[in-house]
């Protein structure tokens, strides 16, 4: 009786991991390739047939002429096959230190002010592609001295590249980093 | 709480509270071994794998019978995810040329995705082939959210008949994975990589950054998986980082998506229990004391994380957007907490944000939630089957107030139905309790802790709780993977989940050889507001008895030490 449920359950298994863990992984890799090649790739963007990165996938910025994304705990920073977040809780006299650093280091940067505090705190992922509009904002003028623009030019393409809530409704407004960047680069190209 | 947060939540659970009634009585008829829309498609199939497997779809099993089935059948998964986990290195789809695992990491990781708590203390991306991710884990996240919703019908049929069967387990096994999770793992798939989810076989792309840096972009199968992880409140992220990680959760849709999938078949199981004992007000009952625990608990952590550290102001950080550290720009405050609410409630475990980097309350509810044995909604099955055995416990608390033997849909419950439901709930504080308690002295065990204070012993609780209520979050600072948790904390998996499962198959069958009773004047009633209070009451006060001391150690005490401006 039991060696009978026992050799049951043994061709239950394998008859499980043939439908699910190949039939069905496998078939819908076929369907998303054909699909949705872009997508299912990795959403990558390629700039003079390079791979520069990909469009969902934070990079790290530390020149003064680009906006620059949030701290990254993910290998050395946005390491991409290795996300990783700081997991330092609120009362960790090593997050608050990190934090105040980063305030002071922006400030030299960018100005004097109060700095938002996604731009002191490392995200979940460590590759977090987006920044709010504040944190742009407050960017535009260090990018434009830099790149000898007008500020007027780096706000209308900051707001340009800035996504509301989807429907109105769902997430938080944001700007594309990578993006944004990638633009501000195409513009310098186009006036050159 | 600004109006854009409010329209987030109060779409979310519009969303879920109009989806309840059509999937839970689909998975009703489904069942039953009724007709759906789906039989024409799905029988062939289903009667092609009977044949093979050498069931017999009439056979009607005992308790035993099937709680021997389903235990048969975990086993063998449980030993063909280790083997593939440690050969993977010699094995196909590897483009990566990742390594087999240690066998304690391997041990820790099978236990893990065959209880159905997908703790993950290794990382994806450098961690896993992926013939593992597939073969390995995306049939797990199947087969062992189906084991869970298999088991809770057997209950369900336990309160229903009265001939001592409670169903054939490789039937409910088949027609659950079949009929529901199969098509609705489909559909979510193809909305993730509409969005930006990979899926492929390629291996790690390199690209060259804007400022000529090297960067390595992950890769994989991933939207198939993913997809399932959510839906049968698994959790285990295919990335490292879970569902944080922008190539897993890419946009405010995909994140929709996969909290609803969080919670649409805990909550769409409640309607399906009510259905099939013809009487949806105890349905009905069960899910306003799960939405009370819900809400309570989604409130206390949203006010929670609109607060940072006082230091912070004083560092001259504008901190409006709340505490952000561990969360997503797309995401927000909001989403995060409506995710880590929900992720706990359900015994899901996948996060979109750090716990870890939660404020000390905004922490504690989720660990709370899974202290609770996650019966707010809970796992696919496993929430309502727990829930289930609360509701023993108040009715038996409840017919010692009236004098009465106590009744539950017609059915006595006797001294071995409520001895059964308390060794069930005492699994909780063994897991909970005393492996942590062991852990936080052992030193050993004490050196994964990564931070100083309070938040040290927060934790460690976290861990042991997540694991026992079979979550798979974590506060994910604490280095778990160490030979000496992989093991304890498997262990603490393994206890809760079968020493959950088998009471819970007892008691049904128990309950299946008994023939109703006709309701009375002195019977007392489990629906209505009365019942819904005492349910609540009888879950807040054994939770809250059991784990209070440890919780004022942990996180509360961090609260106090916080708005005092301590650090550590």
């Amino acid at each position: 009786m039991i060696q009978q449920q026992i050799f049951s359950a043994l061709r239950l298994i394998v008859v499980a991991t043939l439908l699910f863990g190949l039939a069905y992984p496998l078939g819908f890799t076929l369907f998303a390739q054909t699909m949705f090649p872009h997508q299912a790739g990795g959403s990558l963007i390629e700039r003079d047939g390079q791979v520069v990165g990909s469009r969902l996938v934070g990079q790290v910025f530390t020149q003064v002429e680009y906006f620059h994304p949030r701290p990254s705990l993910a290998g050395d920073g946005y390491d991409a096959a290795d996300s990783d977040a700081s997991n330092l809780g609120q009362t960790s006299a090593e997050l608050l230190q990190l934090m105040s650093i980063r305030a002071e280091a922006f400030r030299a940067s960018s100005g004097d002010g109060p700095v938002p505090i996604e731009l002191v705190t490392a995200s979940g992922s460590g590759l977090d592609p987006h920044i709010s509009p504040a944190a742009a904002a407050r960017q535009v003028a260090r990018v434009a001295a830099a790149r000898g623009l007008a500020e007027h030019e780096v706000e209308a393409l900051v707001i340009r590249f800035t996504e509301g809530r989807t429907f109105g409704i769902l997430g938080e407004p944001r700007v594309n980093v990578l993006e944004l960047n990638l633009a501000l680069d195409s513009l310098a190209a186009d006036e050159s | 709480m600004s109006t854009s947060d409010f329209l987030q939540i109060a779409l979310f659970i519009g969303v879920l509270l109009a989806l309840t009634p059509f999937v839970g009585g689909y998975m009703a008829r489904v069942y039953s071994g009724e007709r759906t829309f789906l039989t024409p498609l799905m029988s062939p199939l289903e009667r092609g794998i009977y044949r093979l497997c050498g069931v017999d779809p009439q056979a009607q099993q005992r308790w035993t019978g099937y709680a021997v089935a389903m235990l048969a059948f975990n086993a063998c998964g449980f030993l063909l995810l280790f083997l593939i986990l440690r050969l993977q290195g010699y094995l196909p789809f590897n483009p990566e040329g990742i390594p087999g695992m240690s066998a304690d990491l391997a041990f820790n990781t099978a236990v893990s995705f065959t209880t159905n708590t997908n703790w993950q203390a290794y990382s994806g991306e450098s961690g896993l082939s992926y013939l593992s991710q597939m073969m390995g884990l995306t049939t797990q996240n199947f087969v062992s959210a189906a084991t869970g919703m298999a088991v809770l019908v057997a209950l369900i049929r336990g309160l229903v008949r009265r001939d001592g069967t409670v169903g054939s387990f490789p039937v409910d096994l088949v027609r659950t994975l079949l009929y529901i999770l199969l098509p609705l793992s489909l559909l979510a798939a193809i909305v993730l990589v509409a969005e930006g989810v990979p899926q492929n076989l390629s291996a790690y792309v390199p690209a060259t950054t804007v400022e000529g840096a090297q960067q390595t972009i992950a890769q994989g199968p991933a939207a198939s998986q993913i997809a399932i992880k959510q839906l049968g409140t698994n959790g285990g992220g295919f990335f490292g980082v879970n569902s944080a990680h922008p190539l897993e959760n890419p946009t405010p849709i995909s994140n929709f998506l996969e909290m609803v999938f969080i919670l649409l078949i805990p909550m769409a199981l409640v309607y399906t229990f009510g259905k099939m004992v013809k009487d949806r007000r105890q349905g009905l009952a069960i899910f306003a004391a799960m939405g009370v625990l819900y809400l309570a608990g989604l409130f206390t952590v949203y006010f929670a994380e609109q607060n940072v550290h006082p230091e912070l102001a004083a560092a001259g950080i504008e901190t409006s957007a709340g505490n952000m550290e561990g969360k997503e720009t797309r995401f927000g405050v909001v989403n995060s907490v409506l995710w880590a609410q929900s992720t706990t409630a359900a015994s899901n475990g996948s996060v979109n944000s750090m716990h870890d980097s939660f404020t000390p309350l905004g922490g504690m509810i989720p660990m709370f939630n899974m202290m609770l044995g996650e019966v707010v909604f809970g796992g696919v099955g496993a929430g309502l089957y727990g829930m289930l055995i609360f509701v023993v416990l108040t009715v038996f608390i409840a017919g010692l107030m009236v004098g009465r033997t106590p009744e539950y849909l017609g059915k006595k419950i006797e001294a071995k139905e409520v001895t059964l439901a308390l060794i069930a709930i005492f699994t909780l504080p063994l897991g909970i309790v005393a492996f942590s308690a062991v852990g936080s002295v052992l030193p050993v065990a004490a050196a994964s802790i990564q931070e100083v204070g309070p938040h040290g012993l927060s934790e460690i609780l976290y861990a042991y709780s997540s694991a026992t209520g079979n979550n798979g979050s974590a506060f994910a600072g604490f280095g778990a993977d160490t030979p000496y948790h992989n093991t304890m904390l498997g262990i603490a998996m393994l206890v809760g989940r079968f020493f959950m499962i088998l009471p819970v198959l007892a008691i049904a069958g128990s309950l299946a050889a008994k023939q109703p009773v006709a309701a009375s004047a002195g019977t007392f009633p489990t629906h209505g507001p009365l019942f819904v209070t005492l349910l609540v009451a009888v879950v807040l006060i054994v939770g809250g008895l059991t784990f209070f001391p440890a919780l004022a150690l942990g996180p509360i005490a961090e609260h106090l030490a916080m708005i005092q401006g301590m650090q550590f």
